[in-house]
Parts: structure tokens; C-alpha cells; sequence
């Protein structure tokens, strides 16, 4: 037994050198050059992909379940509740007319009239995320087999959710905006002044996101004001709604603002997702 | 080889179950670490080499779908697996306290770490913020998954070893 237990301790040191220098030369060859991203890409595509749909549709399946007894029991209460919501959406849709009005207007004058109705889209289920509680991304059902093409916009209803950062043949990677490392540029609808909208974990769980460097210098952005992506972003489609200005507050150097935007999304219940399979028009350098 | 295929398996679909149900089980967007349970277990139940090996190829899982840098979560769980086998001599299966305090150690450690190397170095100094809402939390809901997975697996061992101990009388 004791013989046994020092031959284990030795192999096992051996091996754990062995792949340690196996990470390090994983991480570095990851670093310099981009050899891994295809291969890993096709393998994860036949390993797990097809094991994840399928327990993320039982998990859908199992929650729409709970979901539903627990409606059965609030039923009744809901019924009535929502015969109030009625008449309080009479009201809301006689202002919501109002606001169409405003806003066809609005869209006229920032020449947004290019709406996200003219892009060409793809729905694709949410099938999967980021394993962790650090980063916030996650796996959809569609890859390069239907179209989809790394930065391609990804939203889900009116709103922007994120990014493609990933693609495999039958599934991809998005990088939601409320991710700790993504950076949107975007613009306040009313007064066209830019501002970038930043991801921040320390805000996620609130759900909301950290924006700066708003230049405002007429005092007009005000709380409430749609934000929606710039034109002048290198990746993101002009004019996607990201979200609205729920805080704000001057900087210590007088010029800028910053604030918490609320995302026009919800990201902790989000099933379906559109991907956009139009590609912001990039400029080739080399003409 | 029973054991390899076993842990293939357990690997695979711990894996799958933390990107796919931890989703809806999580609270206010913490989830538990599943992958950790499951490379403290493999360390301590099964020695070190088994620790390393399980850890290992569960990160490199995780590296795979998260996107990053191939080789960084592999090397940190592999650590983790390797660490929990010198405890496999003080390891007793009806012990709960002793892995508990394992899982939730491990999970501790690879949080922090986690958090020194991807956030700390980008810039992000608010260490009593992430410790209170999200490192505390995931390895208090870890553990409390530790609990219940283990109170299953102990009713299966014992299953199991009823009949083991059935069979092995029939060859002796």
C-alpha cells in the first residue's frame, strides 16, 4: 500500500508538469495566432452542441411546466388583474399613438428611417451560456449553415443583445452587451449627442449598464431618453435600441456624463434571438 | 477502464448541465459551480492523477465554449484536481463535512483567482463588491449543491456496495 501511494505521487507530479507546459503552450499559441479558433470551433460543433439543444429544450420544457402550474393557482387573480390592465392600456396605446407620431417624426429627422424592418434577420434559439457567473455570454442554435458570420448584431424583440464573437457550423458564440468587456458606441435619440455604452458586472445584476463620455453641452439629454448604437461604430448597425437613460451625472472634469442605461432587453429570460445577417459596411484599408 | 468511461461521461455531462441548467437554477445571476464539484470530487475520491486528468479536460471544455484563451481555465481546474488529491487519505465517504469544506475551498480559490487574473487586471479594483455578489454567493449555493448531490451519492454507494460486497464473497 505504501509502496503503491509513492509511485502514484510521482506520476501524478510528472503528469501535472506535463500539462501544465501543455496549457502554457495552449495559451501562448491561443495568444499569437488564431490556429485553434476553426478546429476547436467544428469540434465543440459535433461534441456538445447536439446534447445542449436537447437539454435546453427539456429545461425549457420543465420551466414552461412549473410556469404553468403556478399560473393555474394565480389565474383567477390574474384574470381580473389583467381586466385592469386593459383599461390602462386603452389609455397607454391613445399616448403610444401620440408617440408614433413623435417618433416617425423623430426618425425623419435623424434620417433612421433605414429601420431594423429593412434588415435581412434569422431567429435562432438561446441554447446555452457561458458555464460561469463572470462573463455573460451565450450559445445559439445557428452557425455558418445558416449565414452567420462573426460581429453580425444580435437582438431579441426591439432590442440590442449583443454581438457574435464566435461561430461554428451549427452553433455560435454572442457577447451580450451587459458582458465586462464590451464596448457599444452609441448615440441619444433626441439630441443625436454620442456617448459609449459599457458593460459592467457590477451593474448586471441590477440589470442595467454604465455609460460615458456623453458630451452634452446643451444640458438637453435627460433621464428616460432613448440610446440607441451610432452611427459611427465600427461593428454595430446604426440605429439598434440599446436601452434608456435611467441615471446620469457630470463628470469630474465638467465635459462629460455618465449614467446607467436600462437595456431595452430582458437578458435573464431570453429564449428566442434574432441575428442580423446584414454586417456593418467596414472600409477596406487597403483602397 | 470502467472508471475512464465513467468519467468521461460525468465530465461531458456535468459540463452540458452547468451551461444549460444552472441557467434556470441560478439566483439573481449567480449559478453554481457544477465543473468545480465535480473536479474536487474526481481529486479527492480518486487520487491525484485522477484529479489532474478530470480537471484538466473540464477545463478545457470550458475554455472551448467560453471563447478565451485555450489552456487557462485547463490549467486552473487542473490545479484544483490535483490539490483535492492529497486529501483522498483523509477521505471517507460518509464524511460530508470534509467535502464540503473541500468543494467550497476549491471554489473559493478558483473564484478568486479567477478574479485577480480577468478582472483585477483589467482595471476592475471593487474586490468587496465581487466577493459579496458574486464569489460568496456562488460558493454558497456550490456547497449547498455539494449537499445534495452528495447525500444522493452516498444512497447510491451504499446501494452499490451492498452488492459489491455481495459478489466479491461469491468469488472469495
Amino acid at each position: 500500500m505504501k509502496r503503491k501511494r509513492t509511485k502514484f505521487t510521482l506520476q501524478s507530479k510528472y503528469l501535472l508538469l506535463i500539462l501544465t507546459g501543455l496549457c502554457i503552450v495552449l495559451m501562448a499559441v491561443t495568444f499569437t495566432t488564431d490556429l485553434f479558433t476553426g478546429m476547436v470551433a467544428r469540434i465543440s460543433g459535433y461534441v456538445t452542441i447536439p446534447f445542449q439543444t436537447g437539454i435546453s429544450e427539456i429545461g425549457g420544457y420543465l420551466s414552461d411546466r412549473s410556469k404553468d402550474l403556478a399560473q393555474i393557482r394565480d389565474l383567477q387573480k390574474q384574470n381580473q388583474e389583467l381586466q385592469e390592465r386593459i383599461d390602462q392600456l386603452t389609455i397607454e396605446n391613445n399616448t403610444l399613438t401620440q408617440e408614433k407620431y413623435e417618433l416617425n417624426n423623430l426618425r425623419s429627422l435623424y434620417q433612421l428611417d433605414q429601420e431594423y424592418s429593412e434588415y435581412e434577420k434569422i431567429g435562432a434559439r438561446v441554447i446555452g451560456m457561458d458555464g460561469g457567473n463572470w462573463f455573460n455570454t451565450f450559445i445559439i442554435d445557428k452557425g455558418t449553415d445558416d449565414g452567420i458570420a462573426i460581429d453580425m448584431n444580435v437582438m431579441s424583440g426591439s432590442g440590442l443583445v449583443g454581438i457574435v464573437t464566435e461561430v461554428g457550423v451549427n452553433w455560435a458564440r454572442v457577447t451580450a452587451i451587459i458582458d465586462d468587456t464590451i464596448n457599444v458606441p452609441g448615440m441619444v435619440l433626441a439630441t443625436g449627442d454620442r456617448l459609449m455604452v459599457s458593460g459592467d458586472l457590477e451593474l448586471m445584476s441590477e440589470n442595467t449598464i454604465r455609460f460615458s463620455k456623453l458630451i452634452d453641452s446643451e444640458g438637453k439629454v435627460k433621464e428616460g431618453d432613448k440610446v440607441v448604437t451610432s452611427n459611427i461604430s465600427t461593428k454595430y448597425l446604426p440605429g439598434l435600441l440599446i436601452g434608456y437613460i435611467t441615471s446620469m451625472e457630470a463628470d469630474a472634469n465638467n465635459l462629460t456624463h455618465s449614467g446607467s442605461i436600462t437595456p431595452a432587453v430582458d437578458f435573464e429570460h431570453m429564449d428566442q434571438v434574432l441575428v442580423i445577417l446584414d454586417l456593418k459596411q467596414q472600409i477596406d484599408e487597403n483602397e | 477502464m470502467k472508471n475512464k468511461i465513467l468519467a468521461i461521461f460525468v465530465v461531458i455531462f456535468s459540463f452540458i448541465l452547468q451551461s444549460t441548467v444552472c441557467r434556470y437554477i441560478a439566483f439573481g445571476n449567480v449559478g453554481p459551480n457544477l465543473l468545480i464539484i465535480t473536479t474536487a470530487t474526481f481529486g479527492f475520491m480518486m487520487g491525484q492523477k485522477a484529479g489532474i486528468t478530470v480537471g484538466f479536460f473540464t477545463g478545457l471544455l470550458v475554455d472551448i465554449f467560453s471563447g478565451g484563451i485555450l489552456g487557462f481555465h485547463a490549467l486552473l481546474y487542473m490545479y484544483i484536481g490535483y490539490f483535492n488529491g492529497f486529501f483522498k487519505r483523509l477521505f471517507f465517504k460518509d464524511d460530508l463535512m470534509l467535502q464540503i469544506l473541500l468543494v467550497g475551498c476549491s471554489d473559493f480559490v478558483y473564484s478568486i483567482t479567477y478574479y485577480l487574473l480577468m478582472f483585477l487586471l483589467r482595471g476592475r479594483f471593487h474586490i468587496g463588491y465581487y466577493l459579496m455578489n458574486i464569489i460568496i454567493p456562488e460558493v454558497v449555493y456550490t456547497i449547498l449543491l455539494t449537499i445534495i448531490l452528495f447525500s444522493v451519492m452516498t444512497l447510491f454507494n451504499r446501494l452499490a456496495e451492498k452488492r459489491r460486497s455481495r459478489s466479491s464473497e461469491e468469488i472469495v
